[in-house]
């Protein structure tokens, strides 16, 4: 684990860079990790922050791309133009949550 | 059928392996001449599902995990075979589909989870159990044994379409499995196997990528990471991704969709994948404070596995028993999980974690003494993995308590870096 200074504020982040306490997250920080992955954040962007952030309270586990669509009301399709690559997982980082993961 | 009077009625929905657990446990808490206990489920035949796994390889057959589900209902528990229509929690009664209804005063849901390939557009096309199997059924993991057997060679690709899947590291061990039965028959230099995942790696711990991530290379598997599937092509035997990478098969062996039952959904009940809302410690319903869920049915981030629906079965009986007294449901689920991977030639590993412990090293269920050895690759593992057949029928099922192995995981015997206790 380290601490990485980002946003004016000191993170604390796993290996990958996901945040490790989400008490540290806030919107500024949000941005500032969403430059990190290349992405300048819009309405579309923030819909999909905000339900992660939701849901997680919820379920303790970040959405996957059934719920995000279905629940969220999120396209896949609008999920890979917003975040591609790996629209799940950037999503998470830059709302301050893990990466989804197995059991192993 | 359970309309006995004076008696209050607690109804049980499924006959799997938490729903049987259920049954046999409560029986014996719950006096005969207070409580009528009932279960209901549609299919007459109890499945041993981590045997599945060993059908392609022709390891097991149909007699090692195929029995009769009323075998193992306990005597004074009526045992109902009829679907579900659907649960009206308001009118503390369910429907079955050849019509009146069970009222109940305390309800279990243990319908329990299954593929749905239907869910992705292409996997049930010309190419299913032609070229696209699964191993999540009897009939899929006996087809796909057929298939096996009659291959010579091309591109097995071993893939999961979205979590959570049951066992969630079944399609690893069959890949394993794969690679040492297709070695031993001589025809491995001329497959080559890819195993493909929606996650980000193959291993998503950290200690167990560590531990275990070579295996992967040393094994010539290739791994394809951040796959989300949108389709198979039949025609051209790909599947394609939302963001259109491909990945050809000759052979696809494919975990589909894994979802609640839909008589989850007709209730109104369920999450988008119909499994249904839970307390994660308590086990009880987050709607209704007289429905209690366990094993694959509820949305819990705990593994869809049998060792998982055991140790709930541990809790949930303490705490219907509390919650028929009027007592605070005090009983706490951990997410404890244990299971066993196979990694071929006769050799497995061992999990055992929790929700806010992952895999990690060490031995079990003894510090020390083990016998078992935890994220490490050992013969004894292999037979432990093997033994608990017979357990399954035999203790497991009987919801007779494992000797030395609790619901609440033990952090005796396990080596832990700081790093491995995970924010819940």
């Amino acid at each position: 684990m380290t601490q990485k200074q980002i946003a004016g504020l000191t993170i604390n982040v796993d290996d990958e860079g996901y945040m490790t306490n989400h008490a540290q997250w806030n919107r500024d920080v949000a941005v500032a990790l969403a430059k990190e992955e290349g992405i300048e954040l819009n309405a579309g962007h923030w819909k999909v922050i905000d339900f992660i952030d939701k849901d997680f309270k919820e379920k303790s586990a970040v959405p996957g791309m059934r719920r995000m669509n279905k629940v969220g009301g999120i396209e896949t399709k609008e999920l890979y133009s917003l975040f591609p690559g790996g629209p799940i997982k950037k999503a998470a980082k830059i709302a301050g949550y893990p990466k989804p993961v197995s059991c192993v | 059928v359970i309309n006995v009077n004076n008696k209050k009625r607690l109804l049980i929905l499924g006959a799997g392996t938490a729903g049987t657990m259920m049954a046999n446990r409560l029986r014996k808490k719950l006096r005969a001449d207070d409580w009528a206990i009932a279960v209901v489920d549609q299919y007459p035949k109890h499945y041993y599902q981590p045997g599945f796994l060993f059908m392609p390889f022709g390891i097991y057959s149909e007699k090692d995990v195929v029995k009769p589900k009323r075998k193992f209902i306990p005597r004074g528990v009526d045992y109902i075979q009829a679907g579900i229509n659907r649960i009206d929690a308001k009118e503390n009664r369910v429907v079955p589909q050849f019509g009146g209804y069970l009222d109940y005063d305390v309800l279990i849901i243990a319908t329990g989870a299954k593929i749905a390939p239907e869910q992705t557009d292409g996997i049930l096309g010309s190419d299913w159990r032609k070229r696209v199997f699964d191993f999540y059924t009897f009939d899929g993991a006996s087809r796909l044994h057929n298939a096996l057997r009659d291959w010579n060679g091309g591109r097995l690709v071993v893939h999961i379409s979205e979590m959570p899947i049951k066992c969630p590291v079944a399609p690893l061990e069959f890949t394993f499995l794969a690679d040492w039965w297709l070695t031993k028959r001589g025809l491995r230099h001329k497959i080559d196997i890819v195993y493909v995942t929606p996650l980000s790696a193959a291993f998503t711990k950290p200690i167990a990528a560590r531990v275990l991530g070579h295996l992967l290379e040393e094994k010539r598997i290739n791994v394809v990471t951040d796959f989300n599937i949108a389709r198979v092509d039949n025609e051209r035997h790909k599947i394609v991704s939302w963001d259109e990478k491909e990945v050809d098969y000759d052979l696809l062996v494919t975990v589909p969709t894994n979802m609640g039952d839909a008589a989850i959904e007709r209730s109104g009940l369920g999450d988008e994948l119909n499994f249904v809302p839970t307390n994660r410690q308590t086990l009880q319903s987050k709607q209704h404070p007289n429905i209690f869920v366990l094993g694959d049915a509820t949305d819990l981030q705990s593994s869809k596995a049998g060792s998982v629906a055991h140790f709930q079965s541990e809790v949930l009986t303490e705490n219907i028993l509390r919650y028929i007294k009027g007592e605070p449901l005090t009983s706490m689920f951990d997410g404890h999980a244990n299971c066993f991977i196979e990694s071929g030639y006769r050799k497995a590993f061992l999990l055992d974690f929790n929700y806010d412990l992952q895999p990690v090293e060490g031995k079990y269920p003894l510090p020390v003494i083990g016998p078992f050895s935890l994220l490490r690759e050992t013969r004894f593992n292999h037979l432990g993995k093997l033994a608990f057949k017979w357990i399954y029928w035999n203790v497991f099922l009987r919801g007779a308590p494992m000797p030395g192995i609790g619901h609440h995981m033990s952090r005796l015997g396990k080596q832990i870096p700081l790093e491995a206790l995970q924010p819940a």
